[in-house]
């Protein structure tokens, strides 16, 4: 399998493992292991000195790249704010943007999260954005700099899987950036078919660390992935409304 | 001197740096730290430099389980 490649670097695996809701650090480590990923998304909170256990020690352990995240923010401005933290705390220009639009659907802000991107990649940090699945936002992102799209299958943690496989085939079509499907995937057929749909990699966190098993659930989104990215590969039979006989003189 | 440091009212030395907010709030300096002024990224290599005004608001963040 090729590897993935975003902004001039490439990783092995295709997916790539958020490291919220787990509920203890040892799980964490045993599913990030677990997932073949090579790649770690974290937060950035204020300062909690009591609490024990970093996350970072876990990912340096297993030698992930990192890759902080926006989350929580609502703005462009705090966006941009966190981002800088972000380099700043983690000597990385890589930076995951998530701008929210409301903290029920936790759908992007189409219009803070263009103007964060176009901010942040004026300063020079190498932008995955989490977007919607809307093909045209995901033109504009790519236009002024974006070094991927990250698309929403359904609300974050929702495990709704892929609500408009549609649009998001139309999206990979017209896509220059990779494409890493982002948000909502529930199980090992939603990762799989986020590749078949021509996906460059899959993005999740609560499908795995808030599974009744994360190890075992890990294990599996990773052979998902590698699956669905070798179906695509070797090109599917078209979907006919009538039958195809396998066998000739039928 | 007070200061808002994460959020919370924090009495410090008049002139305290930015250094010594860190250390108030018993962060381990050692890592995956980020501070902010008023809003402004002060990176690691100016707190000790960077003194602090009354009033200012602090926020001293590190990275977590997320995303």
């Amino acid at each position: 399998m090729s590897g993935l490649e975003i902004a001039g670097r490439s990783w092995e695996s295709r997916l790539i493992v958020g490291t919220g809701g787990f509920r203890s650090l040892e799980t964490m480590e045993r599913a990030l292991e677990a997932s073949g990923t090579e790649i770690a998304t974290v937060a950035l909170r204020r300062v909690d000195p009591t609490a024990q256990g970093s996350v970072l020690d876990v990912v340096e352990r297993l030698g992930l790249f990192l890759l902080p995240n926006t989350a929580g923010c609502y703005t462009a401005r705090d966006a941009v704010r966190t981002a800088r933290m972000a380099r700043e705390a983690l000597a990385t220009d890589w930076v995951k943007l998530e701008v929210i639009g409301d903290d029920r659907t936790l759908f992007p802000d189409a219009v803070e999260l263009l103007r964060a991107a176009e901010e942040l990649v004026a300063e020079g940090f190498v932008v995955l954005p989490y977007t919607n699945d809307d093909p045209i936002l995901a033109r504009r992102l790519e236009e002024v700099g974006c070094a991927a799209v990250m698309p929403l299958g359904s609300p974050i943690g929702s495990g709704a899987g892929i609500r408009n496989p549609y649009n998001i085939q139309i999206l990979v079509e017209r896509a220059g950036v990779p494409v890493i499907l982002d948000a909502g995937i529930g199980s090992a057929s939603d990762a799989a078919l986020a590749m078949e749909l021509g996906c460059d990699g899959v993005l999740l966190a609560s499908s795995v660390s808030r599974a009744k098993d994360p190890v075992g659930m890990a294990a599996a989104m990773r052979k998902a992935v590698e699956a669905g990215w070798e179906a695509r590969q070797a090109g599917r039979i078209p979907r006919r409304l009538y039958a195809e006989a396998s066998t000739s003189g039928d | 001197m007070r200061i808002e440091l994460n959020g919370e009212p924090v009495e410090l030395a008049a002139c305290a740096s930015v250094s010594q907010a860190v250390d108030a709030l018993g962060a381990d300096p050692a890592r995956g730290l980020a501070v902010a002024v008023d809003g402004e990224v002060v990176p690691r290599s100016a707190w000790d430099a960077t003194a602090l005004r009354e009033g200012q608001q602090v926020e001293v963040l590190h990275a977590v389980q997320g995303g």
